[in-house]
């Protein structure tokens, strides 16, 4: 296993907002947790992050238990995450943003590679990349954070809400995107409301209810599963 | 109003673009002549046909030396508000701690009696300022929000208390023959003495050129990126691999050690360190210069610090409708701040990216309305 949560609470002061969740991730794999707003996802990965620290359980990364680890040197191991809404440096340019993706890299060839790659991904950003961070619209400033996390070439990647905020056409490309990201052999954690889109593209996925891991399966049970329709889905 | 604002705002920006436009050389030699002004600044010969700009109440010269010490200080504190976003209150505190280390390690009045060389403690003034900031910052940067504001607001003020009552300290006694920096004309008499404040002011601007430099090096280095990505967003520069808690430990500190240099200089200019010289006002206006001028930007705390310092000696000595201005000093000045809050509040020479933060944030305020 690349990733295994075991029995992880978490507190915000006196608020539990994760009740001893459990979940794994496997290399190659997409994963989805989906749930409905303030069931914890974020605070999840905030939780694997290393942003917020754990009240209770253990989370290994590669085998190694990484539950007490600083958040900075969590990236240095490989993971990386792309954080809800705007995460992104304002006052940098999209490529300072991009270099800055790769803040603990120091092989200049391979995050030349690396950036070629991402402009490939996102030609808006290859347009776009002298421009402020700030001044760039929601859906560009989300393909920025999807690929300045690229940029840390992260054995597993967390992604935040990917297509919050943009059109629907915009929502397809990027979802393509994260299958085609995983292709070439990344590993994906994804956090999302857009059930449907995640459900068809991940390979196993959880559903999270007010902190707890309520259901999981692969991405097409989970898809045809009648509760998670009716909640999810939006489809009686 | 929200157009015209926004005028003002904007007019700046072509300013900055013909700079940066221009050719090297031309952008040199301006440096240039720029520093060259700055040196012949305090010889009459000089200023004398510069019309309103020497001080009409005040040695002219002595009041550029206090103008010269402000502009470090800004500097230094330009690296802990500007650089890492850290919103340091009590930055006067570290200038007490450099000058007292002079005072008590070189002074007869000291009860330690070491009478060491002035020279000899700046290293060690330098050092034990950085060291307070450590100690300060090691529990307090950890934590997010106001804490660091609080804490070094305290510190100032326990520095201040401890001279004021300490008998250590020597209150407003004072310590006095402080020794001044080495060095000799050809005829054997000191560079540094009592009378001419020239060769201090010289010495301090030779020492802001130097830190001007190490700092801009600095800030085009790793260190600088990591300190703006953690002013831009901590979490977000944290989950870029920033050890966040390293790098604002590093710019308060450093920060630190520059106004300990600050200290010592004044202290060996002064030849006299008393409780009197560290007011918890000095630490604000420091910081409203470096606002002022342009927070995140070196030109622009040069600019704040240098303006702030000068135009408060400068009041001195003009009346209006049987007022001496400096009276009103602090009046004068809060106004002036509290105008460019509402038309720049980047600041007078705003850093570029600062720019674009500020703008980032009134959209999210425009958004939130
Ligand atoms: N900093 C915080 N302090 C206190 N409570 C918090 C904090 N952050 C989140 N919470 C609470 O924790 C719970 C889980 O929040 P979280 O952000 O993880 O939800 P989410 O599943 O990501 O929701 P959404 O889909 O809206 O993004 C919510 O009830 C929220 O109010
Ligand atoms: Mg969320």
């Amino acid at each position: 296993m690349l990733l295994e949560i075991d029995d992880v609470s978490l507190l915000y002061g006196r608020i539990q907002a994760l009740h001893g969740i459990s979940l794994t991730v496997a290399e190659g794999e997409i994963v989805a947790l989906i749930g409905a707003n303030g069931a914890g996802k974020s605070t999840t990965m905030r939780a694997i992050s290393g942003i917020r620290p754990i009240a209770s359980g253990r989370i290994r990364f590669e085998g190694e238990d990484i539950s007490k680890l600083r958040a900075d040197l969590r990236v240095r191991r490989g993971l990386c995450q792309a954080p809800e809404g705007r995460g992104i440096f304002p006052g940098m340019s999209v490529l300072e943003n991009l270099d800055m993706g790769a803040y603990t890299r120091r092989d200049r060839a391979g995050i030349a590679q690396d950036l070629s790659r991402v402009l490939d991904l996102f030609p808006r950003l290859a347009e776009r990349s002298k421009q402020a961070g700030g001044t760039l619209s929601g859906g560009e400033q989300q393909m920025l954070a999807v690929g300045r996390a690229l940029m840390s070439r992260p054995k597993l990647l967390l992604l935040d809400e990917p297509s919050m905020g943009l059109a629907p056409m915009l929502i397809q490309q990027i979802f393509d995107i994260i299958k085609e990201i995983n292709e070439q052999g990344t590993t994906i954690l994804l956090v999302e409301q857009n059930a449907q889109q995640a459900l068809a593209r991940a390979h196993r996925a959880y559903v999270l209810e007010t902190g707890r891991i309520v259901k999981s399966g692969t991405g097409a049970e989970l898809l045809h599963d009648p509760a998670v329709k009716e909640a999810y889905l939006g489809v009686a | 109003m929200t157009t015209v604002l926004e005028r003002v705002r904007s007019g700046r920006e072509a300013a900055g673009e013909r700079w940066r436009g221009a050719p090297r050389w031309v952008r040199w030699a301006l440096l240039a002549a720029v520093i060259a002004f700055f040196y012949a600044l305090p010889n009459r010969e000089f200023y004398q046909y510069l019309g309103p700009i020497p001080t009409p109440g005040a040695n002219f010269t002595q009041v550029l030396f206090t103008v010269s010490i402000y502009v470090l200080l800004a500097v230094g504190l330009n690296i802990v508000v500007g650089f890492a976003g850290l919103l340091d209150l009590g930055y006067f505190g570290f200038f007490a701690v450099g000058a007292y280390t002079v005072a008590v390690l070189t002074s007869p009045s000291s009860n330690v009696k070491t009478l060491w060389p002035w020279l000899l403690v700046v290293p060690l003034a330098i050092g034990l300022t950085m060291l307070s900031g450590v100690m300060l910052g090691t529990p307090t940067l950890r934590l997010r929000g106001d804490y660091l504001a609080i804490v070094t607001l305290g510190f100032a003020e326990m520095i201040r208390i401890a001279a004021v009552s300490s008998e250590f300290l020597k209150g407003q006694r004072g310590f006095n023959q402080i020794p001044h920096p080495p060095g000799k004309y050809a005829d054997g008499k000191p560079f540094f003495g009592v009378l001419d404040a020239r060769p201090y002011y010289w010495l301090v601007l030779t020492l802001i050129i130097l830190v001007v430099i190490g700092v801009r090096n600095l800030t085009h280095s790793r260190v600088g990126r990591a300190w703006i990505s953690i002013r831009e967003d901590e979490d977000a520069a944290q989950l870029m691999g920033v050890p966040t808690f390293k790098f604002k430990l590093w710019a308060f500190a450093s920060g630190a050690a520059i106004a300990g240099l600050a200290g010592a200089l004044f202290a060996g200019k002064q030849n006299f360190v008393n409780s009197q010289n560290f007011e918890l006002l000095n630490s604000i206006i420091i910081l409203a210069a470096v606002i002022f001028g342009g927070s995140g930007n070196i030109v622009g705390a040069i600019v704040g610090g240098g303006l702030v310092a000068y135009m408060i000696e400068r009041f001195r000595g003009i009346e209006l409708f049987g007022v001496e201005l400096y009276e009103y000093r602090f009046l004068i000045f809060g106004l002036v701040l509290v105008v460019m809050m509402i038309f720049r509040p980047e600041g007078l020479i705003p850093n570029r990216r600062r720019a674009a933060e500020f703008k980032d944030r009134r959209k999210e305020v425009i958004v939130g309305e």
